[in-house]
């Protein structure tokens, strides 16, 4: 390598290794990702694309707004971020590692000087016995000290919790386990979506990509259900799933209740309770007043339909029996929207076996008669599917970053260093965090040390 | 006795703390310092009882939950966690006018939601009903009341700090109250290590709720973003510390520019942007 590639070199590495950077990449990541939260991300909605220029348009497609946290440039950001912080532990850990599994043990003239906890403690008698007292203040109020004898005088060195030094590179490493989580996720799992009718049951969902995927078994909806509070707002969207192998309900899967909140995993496969709707098709017959000349008009559930002066239908509800809202009425009965040739809207309800209440309604249906005949109806749930293997990934690495933040901030590495010769007593001490807190420990320490030696005024 | 009454004197107390706290930085009489805060923590006391007394009031409509379902509810808790951490820090450094900048958030939360939204109790949608509503509002709203405290006390910073450039500083001026700028400096710091972790906890319980419920820990919705917008800026917070010619004022700034995300995060996203959480929490 010559010099100048090394020269080269050195600076790249300084460039990922610096802070200036970290900072830089953190306001930048902040400031570009609300991009995607005022542009609607995904499949923007029509509606949205309506009011924004074509030229606007084809820029934001350019640039990837549509899907910016999956974009070139949103994910060489990620990506220098990593190195970044990859590049700043290389170069602080063999210091840190150091500092943990080689500990300086003696206090020599260079450290003491940069210790701010420095107490000199003048005393009288035997070194050995003062050497003993001092361990034991030390072991009963701190650590247990490591003692080395150098040139007649014995220094004591005592260190709590090291190991706190490596947190924040735990909450580093925390990052790239998330990284790599949500890599295996995207790699080998997949988002889907399915509907399944009440009774019917389906072996094969729709990924978002629009891929279709085989289950490798099948599951069936029983039932779906709502259940309303009195007040209106919906309290309950129930399914009621079965889990099928080659057709047989597979044991402990059988009939299981899937809500929103409690969903149902099978294979590493989860589907989770998110939307519904109603599916049917009924049958509706227009005549003359006199019921003459019948003609069939068919309507979806939720659907519309055209009578013959043109005007359009809307089927809104139904009911097999009626008179659980009308008493005294009976049979089955629609309620539709039609809409008038003045523009107006007309909700009434059709009924089979009144004909008489139906004849009210000619004004609307261009004078013609309207009939409801009656329909098959019934509810299909809509299940959110995804599979993926990489969420434990996650987990590990944000159960790894809520803890190494917790030690990096609360605990911190502290040590003293103790030199006991002929007639002083030398201690110092040193901590990694919270100097504040550390002070007054000394103090204490301190206090605690001079009532066990003997004082030279104690003659 | 009602909550909503004893949310009301809550709200009364918050402005008499304040109060107080503003006649002690002009006067400078210690008793009036002291006052304020003793009313801060009697405000707190009461308003803690109410909360409960609405959990309670929650169980007897039949629709029990914890009072952390709406927009409402959530200001109210809000307010209760900026006032629960001032006053730990309070007990713990007895800086007794950082009030005067910690309380305005609390009162204007509390005025809010007493005199602007609605306080009914509602039962809980489905997509609620889960235990993790708990944890999830817990974390994040104690870590965005640590936020507040930092905001405030950045605030206090940049204007000590330019006290302490001038050269004929007086020493009656107003600001000579403040704490010197290096202890306001720390105290930041304090508050935002308090906040982070409790941030990163409430980013990582909301992300274990959405797997749970939805299947996905993260969907880039705009109140996930905008939670990890203020999880940068935090961190570039911790960051700055360490780093050469950020210390000092340009952190005071990303700790008011954290907290302006922060409320964004919170009301924001929800007025102004549209997602997963739309029921106002």
């Amino acid at each position: 390598m010559t010099s100048n590639e090394q020269s080269g070199f050195r600076s790249i590495w300084d460039f990922f290794c610096s802070l200036k950077l970290t900072m830089f990449l953190f306001i930048t990541l902040a400031v570009i990702s609300i991009i995607g939260t005022v542009i609607p991300q995904g499949a923007p909605p029509p509606e949205y694309l309506q009011t924004i220029s074509q030229n606007k348009l084809k820029l934001y497609q350019a640039l990837g707004f549509f899907d910016m946290y999956h974009s070139w440039w949103f994910i060489l950001l990620l990506s220098l971020l990593s190195m970044n912080l990859i590049a700043c532990s290389i170069k602080r850990l063999p210091h840190i590692w150091k500092t943990i599994t080689q500990p300086v043990m003696v206090m020599g003239d260079g450290l003491e000087k940069t210790l701010t906890n420095l107490t000199t403690i003048e005393t009288r008698g035997d070194v050995a016995t003062l050497r003993d007292r001092v361990a034991a203040v030390l072991k009963a109020e701190f650590a247990d000290p490591v003692i080395t004898e150098t040139d007649g005088a014995f220094h004591l060195f005592a260190q709590k919790t090291p190991w706190s030094r490596l947190a924040v590179y735990a909450v580093h490493l925390s990052v790239l386990v998330i990284f790599i989580g949500a890599i295996i996720g995207s790699l080998f799992g997949y988002k889907g979506f399915v509907n399944i009718p009440e009774g019917e049951s389906v072996a094969r969902v729709m990924s978002r990509s629009e891929k279709e995927i085989d289950l490798g078994f099948a599951v069936r909806c029983e039932k779906f259900s709502v259940a309303f509070y009195d007040t209106g707002a919906p309290k309950e969207f129930k399914s009621i799933l079965t889990v099928l192998e080659n057709g047989q309900p597979v044991p402990g899967y059988n009939r299981v209740p899937v809500i929103v909140n409690d969903p149902l995993s099978y294979k590493g496969i989860t589907f989770y309770q998110s939307s519904y709707g109603k599916l049917g098709e009924h049958e509706f017959t227009i005549s003359d007043l006199d019921g003459k000349n019948p003609q069939p008009l068919m309507i979806k559930s939720g659907g519309s339909a055209k009578l013959p002066n043109g005007s359009g239908i809307c089927l809104q509800e139904t009911t097999p029996d009626i008179s659980r809202f009308q008493p005294g009425l009976n049979g089955p009965a629609a309620q539709v929207e039609v809409h008038l040739a003045n523009g107006e809207n007309k909700t009434f309800i059709v009924y089979s076996n009144n004909p008489v209440m139906n004849r009210m309604n000619l004004p609307y249906t261009g004078g013609k008669l309207l009939q409801y005949r009656g329909g098959e109806e019934f509810m299909y749930t809509g299940l959110q599917v995804a599979k993926d293997p990489g969420v434990w990934v996650v987990w590990l690495g944000c159960l790894l970053m809520v803890v190494g933040i917790y030690v990096a901030f609360f605990m911190s590495h502290r040590r003293i260093w103790v030199r006991v010769e002929k007639g002083t007593v030398t201690i110092g001490g040193s901590s990694s965090k919270n100097q504040g807190g550390f002070q007054l420990f000394m103090e204490r320490l301190v206090t605690k040390l001079k009532k066990q030696l003997p004082m030279e005024d104690d003659k | 006795m009602t909550s909503s009454l004893l949310f009301n004197i809550t709200t009364l107390l918050y402005l008499a703390s304040m109060l107080a706290f503003f006649a002690f930085i002009a006067s400078r009489a210690k008793a009036l310092g002291t006052a304020g805060t003793a009313i801060a923590f009697g405000g707190l006391l009461l308003q803690t009882i109410a909360i409960g007394l609405r959990w309670k009031e929650s169980y007897e409509l039949g629709v029990g939950h914890a009072p952390l379902s709406n927009l409402y509810e959530s200001v109210v808790f809000f307010s209760w966690t900026i006032v629960l951490i001032y006053g730990l820090l309070d007990l713990k450094y007895k800086y007794r006018v950082i009030g005067a900048f910690v309380m305005p958030f609390a009162l204007l939360g509390m005025a809010w939601a007493q005199l602007g939204l609605d306080s009914g109790i509602q039962p809980l949608v489905p997509a609620l009903q889960s235990n993790w509503l708990l944890y999830h509002v817990i974390t994040c709203f104690l870590g965005y009341a640590a936020f507040a405290v930092a905001c405030g006390i950045s605030i206090m910073y940049l204007i000590r700090e330019n006290h302490e450039k001038l050269k004929d500083a007086s020493e009656q001026s107003i600001v000579a109250t403040f704490p010197a700028s290096k202890i306001l400096d720390d105290l930041n710091y304090k508050s935002i290590m308090f906040g982070f972790p409790l941030l990163t906890l409430g980013i990582v319980t909301g992300a274990a709720w959405a797997n749970y419920a939805w299947g996905t820990y993260w969907s880039w919705d705009p109140k996930e973003t905008w939670s990890l917008i203020v999880w940068f800026v935090y961190a570039a917070f911790l960051h700055a510390r360490i780093t050469r010619g950020w210390a000092g004022r340009r952190a005071a700034w990303l700790s008011i520019i954290g907290f302006a995300a922060t409320i964004f995060c919170y009301l924001g996203v929800n007025l102004f942007l549209s997602g997963l959480h739309s029921y106002g929490g």
